[in-house]
């Protein structure tokens, strides 16, 4: 990876570190925040030459400084290919940035080993979106969740183990008999209750949630979104909440970040983002977002043509070939940065030409 | 002819074998689908309302499934009675469908003009030339850039968005009186997803078409759809008019699938409303009303007799012993 660092600049250079002061510290001591990155990227090496030369990149994340707070939710919005993936599997470390730093817990991970990660691992959790391909089908419920459990020794006997995994299980909202079940024996909702014990078993601080709920039928959705938000609020988790369900991220989130073609265009508390958002796009995300209100006025705001290829993205602002709002001369040759709309309010946007109101 | 309905769905049962038993995965289903409307099939998976859709194309596969009971009537024309030959010319014709996933609906090894040439070219008598001429027309109909040149693209060329347009413009190549439109947005982002849907509601008006949206997502059908018909459990357990619906459910399901969507600003318990428990296993139904189980509403009789489907107002149905208790839903 090292190697790629010389070669890699980020495109622009984000703002270090973030911006809004962390206003009252924590009584615990602790730093607020529990996940920073700063500046990180990730590019894919696609359609290699002799040794790997002459292939292109895939700017999947490209210089992005994003944070999540203790028992805080961070929710990350974009639509497929935006790299809110890649960016949640880089907190994690279960990728290796091509540049930038990532901060857990106020220490730099950025370079850790595999070995030092491991007591780290512990730590941060995930849940994925698809809870039929992500827990092994011959594996019983006691064995998914009570793996992590023995790896990471935390229980001392059998019996400890058993009344643990029986303790999650009820955490999630599951009876205590569903431990010698196999996975194909529940439904959607309920699997991804055993994806979310199973994170929960080794204690974690921050979890990235990936799609949590966009395989699950809608009454279910409710139902694990309240169960993550009840969890939050018992253990003090911190969520990274990944989703391209801007309605259910408003819900659960503190903070948003909105992301176009690897780089975050807007970003604020939720409550701002929401009800002032500044970036075109965001904008379009909002009105394209259809509405449980068969008397709204129809908004015909619909963003012409697809997200661009993160291979070959625009110049300037990659937002440029599809906004409504594109300043010809500016948006095509330069990067805007990521800059707040006052100073303090932690509401930040990316664009030549914002809405003002 | 004005006031009689295009299709007429009465009394469906469609039932699929497996190995613990036989089920009803569409138990006794009927609606009408008006002309030059959308009407919206809404529903959780599981409820029937796909088998449905495919049931109206007879396409669900025997075995293990089977059509057992039933009509459905296309202009007073009862496709289930028609010889196998005869239906093949209403499929692609007078009835087309799309499907949530474009990318393994359209052939990895031909282009998009020949498949869409194909499905013209089986169904009028035209020249090469013309149909030729008919796909590129279709294909800018349906939005996608540069149609002359596209036509000769194959499906992995193009995007989620287009490849959808391209399932569209193939649907659309003889002009069908009713587009069966199953999740057609489902696997797409929300800025396409509208595009698709607006594309939907243009042609509609330019064809005077009527469509079947299938959908599991009640935001879509609030602007998309003038009637609404949910179902439960293989049941229609509501139908009415798309504001009506909203403003006022009927029955505690519906109720519950509005509420369990977030609407206007967060509370400050950011907690959602929820349905509790899961649908029935459709192998082993309760004798009662098959909501009953998880019915805020729920009073003895609903765990003891089924309830009929009944007209609780005009031009509205459904299924409970107790519609008229239902309340509008809080705000939030």
């Amino acid at each position: 990876m090292s190697e790629n660092r010389d070669l890699f600049q980020p495109a622009t250079t984000a703002p270090l570190p973030h911006d809004e002061a962390d206003p009252e510290a924590p009584a615990t001591g602790k730093p607020r925040t529990i996940m920073a990155t700063e500046s990180v990227g990730k590019y894919f090496p696609v359609g290699t030459g002799w040794f790997g030369r002459g292939g292109r990149w895939l700017r999947a994340v490209d210089g992005v400084s994003l944070r999540v707070r203790r028992g805080e939710t961070t929710g990350l919005v974009g639509e497929s290919g935006c790299g809110k993936s890649t960016l949640g599997r880089l907190m994690l470390r279960l990728l290796d940035p091509t540049f930038g730093r990532v901060i857990f817990d106020g220490r730099d991970v950025t370079r850790s080993t595999q070995r030092e990660l491991r007591p780290l691992r512990r730590r941060m959790q995930i849940i994925f979106q698809d809870p039929y391909s992500s827990l092994n089908p011959r594996m019983t419920v006691r064995e998914i969740v009570g793996e992590a459990i023995r790896i990471h020794k935390l229980a001392k006997t059998r019996g400890d183990e058993e009344a643990r995994i029986a303790e999650l299980l009820e955490q999630v909202g599951m009876r205590p008999d569903a431990m010698d079940r196999y996975p194909h024996e529940f439904s959607g909702g309920q699997r991804q209750r055993i994806g979310i014990a199973r994170a929960l078993a080794v204690q974690p601080e921050f979890i990235v949630c990936d799609e949590p709920i966009s395989a699950l039928d809608v009454s279910i959705q409710a139902q694990i979104v309240n169960l993550l938000i009840e969890l939050q609020e018992r253990l003090g988790l911190a969520y990274l909440f990944v989703s391209h369900d801007l309605k259910i991220v408003e819900h659960v989130s503190h903070r948003v970040a909105v992301m176009y073609l690897g780089k975050i265009v807007e970003q604020g508390p939720a409550g701002v983002l929401y009800a002032e958002a500044r970036h075109p796009y965001t904008r379009a995300l909002l009105a394209a977002a259809p509405q449980a209100d068969p008397q709204r006025k129809r908004v015909h705001l619909v963003l012409e043509g697809d997200v661009p290829s993160p291979m070959d993205p625009p110049t300037g602002c990659a937002f440029h070939p599809r906004c409504p709002r594109i300043v010809k001369g500016t948006c095509e040759k330069e990067v805007p940065s990521l800059d707040e709309t006052a100073r303090g309010t932690g509401h930040r946007v990316a664009c030549w030409n914002p809405h003002t109101e | 002819m004005v006031d009689t309905p295009l299709l007429r769905v009465r009394d469906l049962v469609t039932s699929f074998r497996t190995d613990t038993g036989t089920l009803r995965a569409v138990d006794q289903v009927s609606f009408d689908v008006p002309r030059a409307a959308t009407v919206a099939l809404v529903g959780e998976s599981g409820c029937g309302k796909s088998v449905t859709a495919y049931s109206i194309l007879r396409l669900v596969a025997s075995p293990p499934g089977r059509i057992e009971s039933g009509a459905i009537e296309l202009e007073g024309r009862d496709l289930l009675q028609l010889p196998e030959r005869q239906m093949q010319a209403v499929r692609g014709n007078e009835v087309s469908m799309i499907f949530q996933e474009p990318m393994t609906s359209l052939n990895p090894v031909y282009t998009v003009g020949w498949q869409i040439m194909e499905a013209i070219r089986l169904h009028r008598k035209t020249s090469r030339r013309q149909a030729r001429a008919r796909t590129v027309e279709l294909l800018g109909l349906v939005g996608l850039p540069e149609p002359a040149t596209q036509v000769e693209a194959y499906p992995h060329q193009l995007s989620g968005g287009q490849r959808q347009r391209v399932m569209i413009a193939m649907a659309l190549a003889c002009e069908p009186k009713l587009l069966v439109a199953d999740e057609p947005t489902t696997a797409l982002d929300v800025t396409i997803q509208a595009q698709i849907l607006e594309l939907l509601r243009e042609l509609q008006q330019r064809l005077a078409m009527s469509i079947l949206l299938i959908t599991h997502d009640l935001r879509v059908v609030a602007e998309n759809a003038r009637e609404v018909v949910v179902m439960y459990a293989g049941r229609v357990v509501e139908s009415a008019p798309v504001s009506a619906l909203f403003a006022r459910p009927m029955h505690p399901y519906t109720r519950g699938l509005l509420e369990s969507v977030p609407r206007g600003k967060p509370t400050a318990q950011r907690r959602l409303r929820t349905i509790e428990g899961m649908v029935p296993d459709l192998r082993a139904l309760p004798p009662g009303c098959r909501f009953a189980d998880r019915c805020p509403l729920r009073i003895d009789r609903c765990v003891l007799e089924e309830p009929p489907v009944a007209e609780v107002a005009p031009g509205r149905l459904s299924r409970c012993w107790r519609a008229e208790d239902v309340q509008p839903q809080a705000a939030s």
